[in-house]
């Protein structure tokens, strides 16, 4: 499958059902063969260390998968936090969807 | 501003809910201190990753086991403390998780984001074993606290 799939999150991504349901549906796309993937966070105000867990497990078994995941629209708390933990640089963080979509390989 | 500490203590269940519970019990403490909406929400985060490490760590998930929360008010500063049951641990035994081979692990960063979202973090041992994590925040208008903006 060559086509970029966006997917919208909203709200939190914490221990329990919001980081459960981001590993649930980054399973379901490699499941289906997606490889090129973008999650788009501009709604989620909230991550913690559980989320933050689920979005680099998400991120290697993609790039296991030998395919591409990044973020797009990230909140300033959740930029924040990606940067003091110094995952801001490991993923590809994009504020554009257009320019999300042209920056796949 | 009173002299007296206040504290305030509550039981927590070893329960994946306790984790909000004690969040939300702490944010609304902090809120009535006056710290600013920023303060509030990294005092919260500290908290909520305080709780999860008991829960997950300190506790492995164990519901026949309790968390302790408390909240001190002192004249100058919050503390807060999330005992639990476990068999405790030393915070130099825990891997860095900024180091270049710790970066893409799923786990390790709870105490690393208590250590950044509070003015001083350390851990104890429990009176009876487990690890108490002790975050500490300087009330707003206090030397470097924030004063509310």
């Amino acid at each position: 499958m060559g086509e970029v799939i966006i997917v919208d999150f909203s709200g939190k991504i914490t221990l329990g059902e919001g980081s459960s349901m981001l590993r649930r549906t980054l399973y379901d796309l490699i499941g289906r063969g997606h490889r090129k993937i973008v999650l788009n966070l501009y709604d989620v105000d909230y991550i913690d260390s559980s989320g933050i867990g689920e979005l680099v497990s998400g991120y290697t078994t993609v790039r296991g998968a030998q395919g591409e995941l990044k973020l797009l629209n990230l909140t300033k708390r959740i930029k924040d936090l990606l940067q003091i933990t110094r995952l801001y640089t490991v993923f590809d963080v994009r504020s554009d969807e257009d320019e999300a979509i042209r920056s796949f390989s | 501003m009173a002299d007296k500490t206040q504290r305030i203590e509550v039981t927590l269940e070893t329960v994946l809910d306790s984790v909000d519970l004690a969040e939300s019990i702490v944010m609304r403490i902090a809120e009535a201190s006056g710290f600013s909406e920023e303060d509030i929400h990294k005092i919260g985060m500290a908290v909520r990753e305080g709780v999860i490490n008991a829960y997950n760590y300190g506790n492995q998930q164990d519901r026949g086991k309790k968390i302790l929360l408390t909240v001190e008010l002192e004249p100058r500063r919050m503390v807060v403390r999330v005992l639990d049951e476990g068999k405790g641990f030393e915070l130099h035994e825990i891997p860095d998780p900024l180091a270049e081979e710790n970066l893409l692990r799923t786990s390790g960063r709870g105490l690393f984001l208590m250590r950044a979202f509070m003015d001083d973090f350390h851990v104890e041992r429990g009176p009876r074993g487990g690890a108490e994590l002790v975050m500490i925040k300087k009330l707003p208008g206090t030397d470097s606290g924030d004063a509310g903006h």
